[in-house]
């Protein structure tokens, strides 16, 4: 089977040395007209989010789902052990004694809430990605440590290669490279 | 007196200089960090330090083959006391992994950012305490090959389900989902990290390792914003999961009728004196780790006079709750009530109450010195005290509780015999084991946080920078 034709490139890849020249720059890409891109940080900049309008995530919501979720299972696990499938009479104390399932239940609810929770972060975030085209720019490696990158992706409808060169150069950046695909 | 007065406000806000030393870059940080894992190499007294600790951890696993091979009875549990040592070092454990999730996550809430730095130090001692402590438990089973059927799961049985209103069964939900959550904290924690060590690894297997572990970070901005948010549910899931972990716990012992077991204080009481015992041995890891690594710039004094004055706090509520017990008793008008107490004071073990008050009572009270909760060494040996302290208290719970409950004609005595010493002692080697692996494996403490504390690392707001 023949592979899907993809672009020859990836995208374009700036390179700023701190974080205020990357939120700026983020914020004029955005005010471009640019959706495609990201930026790449050795540690979370809260500003980023507000500069390429990234507000919304649906984590808060799945893991209240889950924990909800949890809840029913332990509770119903329990009143289903105690009443239905194995009741148990010990001493004449009440089968229904719902104040004795809520620690399992409190405790299925952290434990749905937190795995849904971690694997609904690394499944949105499509990780684990053990290739990515941008690993090939030798400078990339400097993400994780003192570098701060902005990459105009090839799929964006707005994206020309001379183009979005030209603009990001307007930016300021340290370095600019084109990543191939 | 005013500047002092000054500099004490802008600690707790603004200023970084006392959580983080002066000069540092964001390479500087990255770089010192990752070249304890990467650079420096194997050191020689790390190697003599991990070889005891592993020849401890041997002398665990032959306790506990010789345990599977004869059966319990090898231990000096009787029919009178007959949860001995496995329960006093199970709650132990358990309550020294407290620290680690309480700084993770309670701090995190909190806005402590002082606990940046030994967040992750502390995450792991957790997991590693958890490891240990749960080892306990299942080997009192008697049969620990049969453990599985304390969990729910379909059987040719027909009974699928552990008896639910009992608090036992209940420790093993909170404990699992505590040793499970505590684990996917740290390694969420972990990722950015990681993938920083493959980023600056030099040669392919430790490359290629991390990058496996890493999952492929490649921090991007999007991703970032995703972590965040969950990082911060987990901190506010596991808050409320710690507490209720050592809650449980206490429910071992307060939901029975045996006086000394049977008062409702029991949760506040155990929860404060998990933390008290956890940061005890945070203290007492972290001062030998940051004089060995140089690490003075990232672990400052001003950590540890914090981790004093928690410690400080707690250890007050725990020596309150010791007070209780005995008013309590007095209060109860109840003659086993009342014979608990004097039994506890002046019986076979009372030697022991005594000295447990010593430890936990009178040796946190010179933590109100400033001069003490700034001095290493100082703090070294009172975290040492309180450890000891910790032991003695479930010792005191446990053992003196049992040995002479309500008719006299079954009383009886306990001692722990060579194998329950060998088990004990065996699982600091298993946990001085893990933790050694992890100082020379792992970054022990967080890179990308602790970036984030350099002032470069701020960007104003918009509004504010146009203002500017």
């Amino acid at each position: 089977m023949k592979p899907k034709a993809r672009s020859l490139h990836y995208g374009v890849l700036a390179e700023f040395d701190t974080p205020q020249q990357l939120v700026d720059a983020a914020r004029a890409t955005h005010d471009a007209g640019f959706r495609k891109y990201d930026a790449y940080t050795p540690f979370p900049i809260e500003e980023l989010a507000d500069a390429m309008h990234d507000h919304q995530n649906p984590i808060a919501k799945i893991v209240l789902l889950a924990g909800f979720t949890g809840a029913c299972i332990g509770f119903g696990m329990q009143t289903f052990a105690n009443l239905v499938h194995y009741p148990m009479n010990i001493a004449g104390r009440p089968n229904f004694a719902w104040p004795m399932f809520i620690p399992v239940t409190f405790e299925c609810i952290v434990a749905f809430a937190a795995f849904t929770g971690v694997l609904s972060m690394l499944a949105l975030n499509g990780l684990p990605t053990p290739y990515h085209p941008l690993f090939n720019c030798p400078n990339f490696s400097q993400a994780t440590r003192n570098k701060f990158f902005l990459c105009i992706e090839a799929t964006d409808p707005k994206f020309e290669l001379a183009e979005t060169r030209k603009f990001l150069e307007q930016l300021n950046p340290r370095e600019i490279s084109d990543v191939e695909n | 007196m005013a500047a002092q007065n000054d500099q004490d406000k802008s600690m707790g806000t603004k200023s970084l200089v006392p959580i983080i030393g002066p000069g540092h870059t964001f390479a500087s940080v990255n770089d010192k960090i990752s070249a304890i894992v990467l650079l420096r190499g194997t050191s020689f007294g790390w190697v003599v330090g991990f070889g005891i600790a592993f020849m401890i951890f041997m002398m665990m696993l032959m306790s506990i083959s010789y345990l599977l091979f004869r059966g319990v009875g090898i231990w000096g549990i009787n029919n009178r006391v007959d949860w001995g040592f496995d329960i006093i070092n199970f709650v132990w454990w358990i309550g020294i992994g407290h620290a680690g999730t309480l700084i993770s996550a309670i701090l995190l809430l909190l806005h402590q950012k002082w606990r940046t730095s030994i967040n992750r130090f502390a995450e792991a001692m957790t997991l590693f305490a958890v490891a240990c402590a749960g080892l306990f438990p299942v080997l009192h089973l008697g049969r620990p090959w049969y453990a599985y059927f304390l969990f729910p799961y379909p059987n040719t049985l027909g009974m699928y389900f552990p008896q639910f209103r009992s608090p036992l069964e209940w420790d093993v939900f909170a404990v699992s989902t505590y040793a499970s959550v505590s684990l996917v904290f740290w390694y969420v924690g972990l990722i950015p990290d990681l993938a920083t060590l493959r980023d600056r690894a030099k040669s392919w297997i430790p490359k290629t390792i991390y990058g496996i572990f890493s999952l492929g970070w490649r921090g991007s901005a999007r991703h970032w914003h995703r972590y965040e948010t969950i990082y911060l549910l987990l901190a506010g899931l596991s808050t409320p999961l710690v507490l209720s972990v050592h809650s449980i716990i206490s429910f071992d012992f307060s939901v029975s009728l045996l006086p000394g077991w049977h008062a409702t204080f029991f949760p506040p009481y155990f929860v404060a004196g998990a933390v008290f015992a956890g940061f005890a041995m945070v203290m007492t890891l972290a001062i030998p780790v940051r004089w060995v690594y140089g690490l003075e710039d990232f672990i400052t004094d001003k950590h540890l006079e914090n981790m004093g004055k928690i410690t400080l706090v707690t250890g007050n509520i725990v020596f309150y709750s010791y007070l209780m017990e005995l008013f309590y008793g007095w209060y109860s008008a109840n003659e086993y009530e009342q014979f608990m107490v004097h039994n506890r004071l002046f019986g076979p073990y009372g030697y022991m109450l005594w000295a447990l008050y010593f430890c936990n009572g009178v040796m946190p009270q010179f933590l109100w010195s400033k001069k003490i909760r700034t001095n290493s060494i100082w703090l070294f040996v009172i975290s040492m005290f309180i450890s000891v302290g910790m032991w003695l208290e479930r010792y005191v719970i446990i053992v003196v509780s049992l040995h002479r409950t309500f008719l006299p004609s079954a009383w009886g005595t306990y001692s722990g015999t060579f194998w329950d010493w060998s088990l004990y002692i065996g699982t600091m080697g298993f946990f001085l084991t893990l933790l050694f692996l992890f100082i020379r494996l792992l970054p022990m403490i967080s890179i990308s946080e602790m970036q984030m504390l350099l002032p470069e690392a701020q960007v104003p707001h918009k509004e504010e920078a146009h203002e500017a």
